[in-house]
């Protein structure tokens, strides 16, 4: 365990010469660098601090231990999605007001510590963060993914108070992901034999990612037969999807994400142990384990997790246009704050508004024990939803795409209009 | 069965003994386990419903949620965490959470990681005494 050589200000910070925040900051980001068998720490140049997510008093101590002593984050430091909103609309009417306030405070500490204020789990929607080959930190599981797979920044997943000793010392243990070996893809899945047209939908890459991290374990995977010009929406599915199921980290798309010119770049030019050949059977039934209801009535349909992009209102726009959802049906997209006013700007969130739904900001549907609706059958278009909600609230999920969802919404009851839904189109 | 040592690597300092709870798959602190009554709440654990207060947690490690920091954290100020935590892995979300609550609450909760041979040798209700260098004295109970 003591192989690790740390830097002239790494054993200041360490000794104490920058008061007794950062030396135990310090004390953090060496602990988990002895445990990890780093060689040395790394600066790093941002952060996407998940400990502003309200878990419990342990959570306000920490951050209030750091604000006391006058600390402040050391690289620009952006906030994940919080246990409650804070600007309205407020749907949690029947949460427990006192873990309301200490969740608000917690967000409140995080912003004197010099968090910026986004309270997103997409915050890769934002201009302004990091790019390819940037060492930096994130806990969010799902932007971990997308950084590292689809920006092409170098993160570990770190947990709550190392992603803030990180952030406030400024380093970070050099391991896993941040080096060239961690990084290189171990198993293959090869898509190139299903139809093209069923690669080129958002749907089929939740499926993708769910399968992936089911069965990819701790390997980093790389896909291959991914259409090149494979949209964001699409690749934040794959991210978000494969870290609920299984915990990828990390995944290459060959031809489509940054660190996969080619196969062999991807895996290092080593010959992956496994290729996994998905099979329309194989899709077929990662599809139908995202489901956990049958056809009827809906409860709640629920959108944008990971938070909606603006590409994503402007289709749903487009979609529910002139329409008006089903009567006690609540329709919600989540999503941040910067997005929100974007999508409000092009007349999107009007449009979506106009016809019954509901726009949440700084929070997630499935964290709000209060939502309207957050009960029985509740249908969803994200993989990552699906995967976790029967888990934190009472529901039963059906999955479907985005087009199916608002069609959803405006009957009142499970539609799944797409040919996606046809065993015939996946070729069986 | 005669009683035997382990010796572990330490990755957060405390002593302690208890009876051993042996799980049979890794756990979420954030979201698989609730750290107001300390108990495994994810319905797809084999163990859900256990309460892992007074026990030595012996378990392969955690699953991977940024919050199980947090959560460890929580328990263990709440005074309803585990009285140890021993795994297969040399898992740093635990130990941090552990580190966290050790500073800011004055509690000392030994986090260890064993070989994965020697992990296999502690069975539930074992009685585990862990000693502050990572010393494991286990006193294995009848097992049928």
């Amino acid at each position: 365990m003591d192989s690790l050589v740390l830097g002239e200000r790494d054993r200041a910070l360490l000794a104490g010469a920058g008061g007794e925040a950062l030396q135990f900051a310090m004390e953090l980001v060496v602990r988990a660098a002895r445990i990890m068998g780093a060689p040395r720490l790394i600066d790093v140049s941002f952060a996407h601090i998940d400990a502003c997510h309200y878990y419990g008093r342990a959570h306000l101590d920490f951050a209030r231990f750091f604000v006391e002593r006058g600390a402040r984050f050391a690289v620009p430091a952006w906030g994940n999605t919080l246990t409650v909103g804070l600007l309205p609309p407020q749907p949690r009417e029947g949460a427990d007001p006192a873990v309301l306030g200490e969740a608000r405070e917690l967000a409140a500490l995080y912003v004197t510590l010099g968090c910026r204020p986004v309270w997103t789990c997409a915050p890769y929607q934002i201009p302004g963060g990091p790019g390819l080959g940037e060492h930096i930190v994130v806990g969010e599981s799902n932007a971990v993914s997308y950084y590292n797979s689809v920006v092409g920044a170098r993160a570990n997943k770190y947990g709550d108070f190392l992603d803030v000793a990180c952030a406030m010392t400024g380093r970070a243990p050099f391991a896993g992901l941040h080096t060239d070996a961690g990084r290189r893809a171990r198993v293959r899945f090869e898509i190139g034999g299903l139809p093209e047209d069923i690669r080129r939908t958002e749907l089929f890459c939740h499926v993708l990612g769910h399968l992936m991290g089911r069965a990819a374990g701790s390997r980093v995977p790389v896909v291959t037969g991914l259409p090149p010009e494979t949209p964001a929406d699409s690749l934040k599915a794959i991210a978000a999807a494969g870290a609920a199921s299984g915990g990828i980290a990390l995944f290459h798309a060959v031809g489509v994400t940054p660190e996969a010119p080619t196969l062999d770049a991807a895996t290092g030019g080593a010959r992956p142990e496994e290729t996994v050949a998905v099979t329309p059977a194989m899709l077929v039934a990662a599809r139908d384990s995202l489901s956990t209801a049958g056809a009827g009535p809906v409860s709640m349909v629920a959108l944008g997790t990971p938070h909606f992009s603006l590409t994503e209102f402007e289709r749903a726009a487009i979609l529910i246009a002139g329409r008006r959802i089903a009567a006690g049906v609540p329709l919600y997209v989540s999503t941040s704050r910067f997005v929100a006013e974007a999508a409000r700007a092009k007349g999107w969130a009007e449009v979506l508004e106009t016809a019954g739904a509901t726009i949440l900001v700084d929070t997630c549907t499935y964290f709000a024990p209060a939502v309207r609706g957050a009960r029985g059958r509740v249908m969803t278009n994200s993989a990552k939803w699906a995967y976790y909600a029967p888990g934190l609230i009472p529901v039963e999920v059906a999955f479907g795409a985005l087009e199916d969802c608002v069609e959803t919404a405006v009957a009142g009851e499970v539609r799944r209009a797409g040919r996606l839904w046809s065993d015939k189109a996946w070729g069986l | 069965m005669a009683g035997f040592t382990l010796m572990a690597t330490v990755l957060n300092p405390g002593a302690c003994g208890a009876p051993a709870l042996v799980l049979d798959e890794p756990l979420s602190f954030w979201g698989g386990y609730d750290p107001v009554r300390g108990m495994i709440v994810d319905q797809h654990h084999p163990q859900a419903g256990t309460v892992l207060a007074g026990h030595v947690l012996v378990m392969p490690g955690s699953r991977g949620s940024a919050g199980t920091p947090a959560g460890i954290a929580e328990a263990i100020r709440r005074s309803v965490g585990p009285a140890g935590i021993v795994m297969a892995s040399r898992d740093v979300n635990i130990a941090i959470g552990a580190m966290v609550a050790g500073r800011i609450y004055g509690a000392l909760i030994p986090v260890l990681a064993l070989d994965p041979a020697d992990y296999g040798r502690i069975g539930t209700g074992d009685r585990i005494d862990i000693a502050a260098d990572g010393t494991v004295a286990v006193s294995p109970v009848a097992r049928g």
